[in-house]
């Protein structure tokens, strides 16, 4: 398994857009990918999961990810947070 | 003559008759059902229909509006095709042995209420989503087509708030304005009315009634009225309005994209002088080479406690890349004086205005001060970031804080945070003492900036929150003017730039004599950019 933390620092969060975006990315892998806030977690590749972790700006997310892929998984999944929230 | 007071979203005056939106909406009934599986086929089969229709409203909401706005219909994809969605709908179908419309409308209740209670105002509208991505399910379940709604001739839409796919699926070409009972600013109708310029007025309340359908009204847009059945004064001072808007327009398209420059080609960069994140839309609205002064003290105003550095730099860097490359001038903190905030704990002075403010508190606190600059530093590897010292009066204080500056960068450079080398420090020319010493200012900093509200105030030793004083004002007096001159040529002489960002640089009166003293740069409000432009490109300097 694979793990790392990302500050969120999108002034917005993760709202529904960020939010759309980070699901279609995680949707391209194999890998069980889920984040973790303040003891919640939600399925990456969920939609209403992640908009329901309601995760905003200066938070602190973990990222786990679990699979076949899970090496690539967890590298694109950071260069993801890291361009777009 | 009916007045309704909401908020306006987008400024812009329409006349036309009200329409209410009508909705299709479709009683659910529960029903007992023997066929599980036919339920659960027709729900299947709704939904990749509604997958398909979402698809082409992505494509038409692309065309319109960008894919920041249609992404909203990916999501509503993303919706339906959630397991935690679809499970919920196929779970009550089973155990409850219901149709699957009324099953639909179980689940749609149930995700709407999990966004209701959500902190976040945003969150909390995409219960509207909710309703919106299930609405179209259950049209489909009801075999009634989704077409666009139709009208005659261009009308005013009223609606308690429309969705999303509402709002793609008007005809626009018909739709003068709309004006709702609802809605936010991070509304789809407010987003949809900023983006295509059209006159919205949102959140009328139940003040907006159905019985005022058909009548005709006036919609104003900047000051948030409708006016039903208008009488003939507001009805022609509403016309007045719409012509004045009108040129105001046809001036903006006409002005944008060309030069700022005179007949015989001499250049100046007409900056924007911004006070919030949310200004930098009308700087670049109208057309701005950059912006000329960004009063950062927003960020320390209206709140409880000082702001962080990661706050302070959310905003620089979205202000940076949104001016993308352009140069944005960063004010460092100028509070005190008249602007004031609790928590600072300034001490109430006889004589604010020539009391402990801007430059003089961050020199005394420089905890405060190294916090700012680290966050524009921080910025600075994003955009074209420059930073200016307020109410400077000596050398000494323009070495203090570049000190300060420079502590900041080696500091970001041991901790391998990326920041421009490039960033340029300026002074802000506001006290006659700076005035005066400017050539020996110039030794120490890239530019200047003569900000002539208080370089007036303090020259002419007269406060411009005295009404009484008023006939005394003159802000083109010689003094002022003969100030403005040594600056500019003992700045051209040190090989620095230099631009005038108060009131004066938007004065037209003064725009020849500006280009004539060959000022680099004025920086002025947004909406004065265009007039400005106009009037430099009819001057012609080599007459006269």
């Amino acid at each position: 398994m694979k793990e790392f933390t990302y500050v969120v620092t999108d002034p917005e969060g993760i709202h529904a857009r960020p939010a759309g975006l980070l699901v279609k990315q995680a949707n391209r892998f194999q890998s069980r990918i889920t984040l973790h806030k303040e003891g919640k977690t939600a399925d990456a590749k969920r939609i209403f999961a992640v908009m329901r972790l309601a995760v905003e700006t200066g938070q602190p997310i973990v990222v786990t990810v679990e699979g076949e892929d899970e090496e690539t998984a967890a590298a694109a999944m950071e260069a993801f947070l890291k361009a777009n929230l | 003559m009916i007045v309704l007071n909401g908020t306006g979203v987008f400024g812009g005056i329409a006349f036309g008759r009200l329409s209410f939106f009508q909705r299709n909406e479709c009683k659910i009934r529960r029903r007992h059902v023997e066929d599980i599986n036919r339920e659960l086929s027709r729900f299947e089969k709704a939904k990749h229909t509604a997958v398909a229709q979402l698809q082409t409203l992505y494509e038409m909401a692309l065309q319109e509006m960008g894919e920041n706005h249609a992404m909203i219909f990916r999501i509503h994809q993303m919706m339906l095709e959630d397991p935690d969605f679809c499970k919920t709908v196929e779970s009550i179908i089973k155990t409850r042995q219901v149709n699957a419309e009324f099953a639909v409308s179980e689940t749609e209740n149930h995700f709407r209420r999990m966004f209701s209670a959500m902190e976040d105002s945003y969150m909390r509208e995409r219960a509207a989503d909710v309703k919106d991505v299930s609405d179209r399910v259950l049209g489909i379940l009801a075999d009634s087509t989704g077409t666009a709604r139709r009208y005659d001739e261009p009308v005013i839409v009223a609606a308690d708030d429309l969705a999303p796919s509402e709002t793609v699926q008007l005809d626009k070409s018909k739709v003068l304005a709309f004006v709702t009972r609802l809605g936010s600013q991070t509304s789809h109708t407010a987003i949809l009315s900023r983006t295509r310029n059209i006159p919205a007025v949102i959140g009328l309340g139940d003040a907006l009634k159905e019985e005022y359908n058909g009548r005709p009204a006036v919609v104003d847009g900047f000051s948030g009225r409708i006016y039903i059945e208008p009488d003939e004064s507001t009805t022609a001072a509403m016309e007045q309005k719409k012509r004045k808007e009108e040129e105001k327009r046809s001036l903006l398209e006409q002005l944008k994209g060309l030069d700022n420059v005179t007949r015989d080609g001499r250049r100046i960069l007409v900056c924007a002088n911004i006070s919030s994140e949310s200004d930098v839309e009308a700087a670049l609205q109208n057309d701005a080479q950059g912006v000329g002064l960004f009063r950062s003290e927003f960020l320390y105003l209206d709140r409880e406690d000082y702001p962080s550095e990661e706050e302070q730099f959310r905003v620089y860097r979205s202000v940076a890349e949104k001016m993308a490359g352009k140069r944005v001038v960063i004010r460092t903190l100028d509070i005190g004086a008249d602007k004031r905030s609790g928590y600072f704990g300034l001490p109430s002075e006889e004589n604010p205005a020539m009391g402990y403010r801007a430059i003089r508190i961050c020199l005394t606190r420089p905890d405060l001060f190294k916090t700012q600059l680290r966050a524009v530093y921080r910025a600075s590897a994003f955009g074209n970031v420059a930073v200016l010292f307020p109410m400077v009066i000596s050398v000494q204080e323009v070495r203090r804080a570049k000190t300060l500056a420079a502590q900041v960068r080696q500091e970001l450079r041991k901790e391998g945070v990326p920041f421009s080398k490039k960033v340029e420090l300026g002074v802000m020319i506001e006290t006659p003492a700076a005035a005066v010493i400017c050539d020996l200012l110039a030794r120490e900093v890239d530019f200047f900036s003569i900000g002539t509200n208080d370089l007036i105030q303090y020259t002419l030793a007269l406060d411009r929150q005295n009404r009484r004083l008023d006939p005394f004002y003159d802000p083109h007096h010689p003094a002022v003017l003969r100030l403005i001159r040594y600056v500019v040529e003992r700045a051209r002489q040190a090989g620095i730039w230099v631009s005038v960002c108060g009131e004066l640089g938007a004065d037209l009166s003064l725009t020849e004599a500006f280009l004539r003293m060959r000022l680099d740069e004025l920086s002025v409000s947004p909406p004065c950019i265009l007039a400005l432009r106009k009037k430099i490109r009819e001057t012609d300097l080599s007459k006269g």
